[in-house]
């Protein structure tokens, strides 16, 4: 049990630092959120810079060309992008964290070849075509349909949840090419210019829009781009979701961090720091996200030892979806009829007072315990694989 | 930085378990319920023998090791629902401030509470020393206990923690020792107690919810009850990280001087962020735990015979040591 970093982790962090200071302001901010156009190009010029700088990949394997970092090194790229305020990795979310690890993982040579560096180098966008209107939680029961047809598969169904479908390249994609069940899939790299793909945005509950519907009709993908073997491909979607070691939800935690003392400055202004019950709700929140920050170094030293983050994954998951919720319900209390308001408004001591950016993060909080595996069925994973409990359902 | 718990503090934790398991199983203890000793004199000596008090003092009287490893055995002595004043005597002993603390020849008590009001002192009756470190004075050490004009509560909350009353506690002779590293200590140490308790719930009811059938099949098929057990386990892993975290930071001015940078506070303010968060998620999950491991055993757990209310009211005794809950996030609020 060790928290001290080792001098070449040390050094790490101190060369990521200087070069966040030195590159961080000729960035800009970033896009209004559903200019998705401009998101598209803010983001891979980020990806670009990172690449320039030998960030890109942090956590790829240099097989993969990334630069192959330990998951203590991708921590600290993690924390320090965050406290410096860097961009998040937005569209290239489903190249860097899924489509690509599971590239380098089942990947062919010509595949790895032709997809892996136009990831790394912020050339291509991908997204996820994964989830059905009827496979959500119960993902193996997915449906959409791929027909062999001579060179091609012909595939006809549809796709839910697509977050940046708008202005993706190409789409992860898993069809039916099978029996029912996880032995009748197969994983293909989908072109999203290919005919036949209809893209229908949808609106958040804030009302922006973050995913998609993609509904497929004949869609003609060359057998070449799938990955893996025919009928393989619910294990090589499982190589892809093990990926993250334990630096999962990083970026979001430390946001929450800096929120709470953002809540705090808002009630402190508001002149609310004598209500007593309200200043404990502030005060538990510090304690269970300095706790959530010591269990994410635990499954990080967890994963750089064994390679998968442990049973810690789940648990943290579990616990910070739900405080990042108790955050988001503290704000929009102490906000009272200014989280009515998703404009920015202004402090009655004048200054701003932060209202848009916690009613955002209120509504981002709520989809927490549902994207990613719901937290019921988090709570099962948990009881039954960790636990040991009997898997009746 | 790894902070997996390391392969020779499991081994630790498995000496200790084994060792309660043979000298001091929980049938033995329980014979002492009500009784005003909590632990007898040569079961207090056998966990001295042990090493379990000076964990921390150099050799040869000690072991020489850190308040992480000295965590991850009080966690074993909590699971083993272990009486008698531990931290106290953990402290009195760490410090040197008592001859045979360490060796378990005499039992030490600590003192936290500040409210006013009649104090109650936990084994009082029976110590031969009392660590006093409420209010903000310095510590102060009554030697010996101040049994004079104290009466023993008739009816303790928990029946291995008897309780004494008195009207006011007296002044003693200050303690050389710094008030704050020993209160830091002993409230790192008690939520190390409380993480035991909560892991010890979630073993019940686990095994409880294998063994137990109804419907024709094992509760613990049903997602009500795994949703619980989960939501237990939840609770210690994330308590224990804390707990962990707080030792880690203890044992290395190092690593406390790097996170209070990041955490844009002082290190002495990130120490008292560290052990107080942890105490008030260790109390928590102890006595959640203990709680949701009752409702999962039903009627069973209701009765005495099941030893789950002896975790829920040492857990209750220990909420009320250090930081309470309700002190512990009023104090924290100052660190968003």
């Amino acid at each position: 049990m060790d928290l001290r970093y080792t001098a070449a982790e040390q050094n790490f962090r101190s060369d990521l630092r200087s070069w966040l200071a030195a590159t961080l302001p000729g960035v800009g901010a970033p896009p209004p959120h559903d200019d998705w156009p401009a998101r598209r190009a803010y983001d891979l010029h980020w990806q670009r810079l990172l690449f320039d700088a030998g960030y890109a990949g942090v956590d790829w394997p240099s097989e993969g060309g990334g630069r192959g970092a330990s998951p203590v090194e991708q921590l600290i790229f993690k924390e320090e992008c965050e406290r410096a305020g860097a961009p998040y990795v937005g569209v290239n979310f489903v190249g860097l964290l899924h489509a690509g690890p599971t590239i380098i993982a089942e990947g062919t040579p010509a595949q790895k070849e032709r997809y892996l560096p136009a990831i790394l180098r912020g050339e291509e966008v991908w997204c996820q075509g994964f989830s059905e209107p009827d496979a959500g939680s119960d993902l193996a029961s997915l449906r959409t349909r791929a027909v062999r047809d001579g060179e091609d598969y012909v595939v006809t169904g549809s796709k839910i949840w697509t977050s940046h479908a708008e202005v993706a390249d190409y789409c992860e994609l898993l069809v039916r090419t099978g029996d029912a069940g996880n032995r009748g899939i197969s994983w293909l790299i989908m072109p999203m210019d290919t005919p036949g793909i209809e893209i229908r945005p949808l609106r958040t509950i804030e009302g922006t829009t973050e995913f998609a519907e993609l509904f497929l009709n004949e869609v003609r993908v060359p057998v070449a781009n799938r990955v893996g073997e025919e009928n393989d491909g619910w294990r090589v979607t499982m190589v892809t979701l093990s990926f993250e070691r334990g630096t999962a939800f990083v970026g979001e935690l430390l946001e929450c961090i800096r929120l709470l003392g953002e809540v705090r400055g808002i009630a402190d202004r508001l002149g609310l720091l004598g209500d007593e019950g309200l200043v404990r709700r502030i005060g538990h929140l510090v304690a269970v996200f300095d706790a959530l920050w010591a269990l994410t170094k635990r499954n990080v030293s967890e994963a750089a030892q064994t390679g998968i983050p442990g049973i810690g994954g789940s648990v943290f998951k579990l616990s910070f979806s739900e405080h990042a919720q108790a955050l988001g319900d503290l704000a929009v209390e102490v906000l009272d009829r200014a989280a009515l308001c998703a404009d920015p408004l202004d402090a009655p001591d004048g200054g701003a007072l932060g209202n848009a950016e916690q009613l955002h993060n209120w509504f981002k909080s709520i989809s927490l315990t549902i994207a990613a595996g719901t937290s019921q069925v988090q709570r099962n994973i948990v009881a039954e694989r960790i636990l040991g409990l009997p898997r009746a359902r | 930085m790894d902070f997996r718990i390391g392969d020779d503090q499991r081994e630790l934790a498995q000496g200790i378990r084994a060792m309660l398991a043979g000298r001091l199983p929980l049938e033995h203890l329980r014979a002492r319920e009500g009784h005003e000793q909590a632990i007898a004199a040569d079961d207090w000596a056998a966990l001295g023998e042990t090493g379990v008090f000076a964990l921390t003092l150099p050799e040869p009287s000690g072991t020489g090791l850190g308040l992480a490893d000295t965590a991850v055995v009080f966690e074993e002595l909590g699971r083993g629902l272990v009486p008698g004043p531990l931290v106290g005597t953990f402290l009195a002993a760490s410090a040197g401030i008592v001859d045979g603390a360490a060796e378990g020849l005499v039992q030490i008590g600590v003192h936290t509470a500040s409210r006013p009001g009649p104090v109650l002192v936990e084994h009082l009756g029976v110590l031969d020393a009392l660590l006093v470190l409420d209010g903000d004075g310095p510590g102060q050490l009554l030697r010996p206990a101040p049994v004079g004009g104290a009466h023993r509560v008739e009816h303790p909350l928990d029946p291995l923690t008897p309780l004494w009353r008195l009207d006011a506690l007296p002044f003693g002779g200050s303690v050389a020792d710094d008030r704050g590293g020993l209160w830091h200590r002993g409230a790192l140490l008690t939520a190390a107690l409380q993480v035991g308790h909560a892991a010890a719930a979630l073993e019940l009811a686990v095994d409880y919810a294998k063994e137990r059938q109804q419907f024709g099949k094992p509760i613990g098929s049903f997602q009500a009850i795994k949703h619980m057990c989960a939501d237990m386990l939840v609770r210690s892993e994330v308590a224990r990280a804390a707990v962990h975290a707080a030792a880690c930071l203890s044992d290395d001015p190092d690593v406390v001087v790097a996170e209070a940078e990041a955490a844009g506070c002082t290190p002495g303010q990130m120490l008292e962020r560290s052990v107080v968060g942890a105490k008030l998620l260790a109390d928590e999950a102890a006595v959640a735990n203990a709680r949701a491991s009752i409702q999962v055993h039903g009627g069973m757990g209701f009765t005495w015979e099941v030893p789950l209310h002896l975790h829920l009211k040492r857990a209750r005794v220990l909420s009320t040591n250090f930081h309470s809950p309700a002190d512990a996030s009023a104090a924290l609020a100052a660190y968003a």
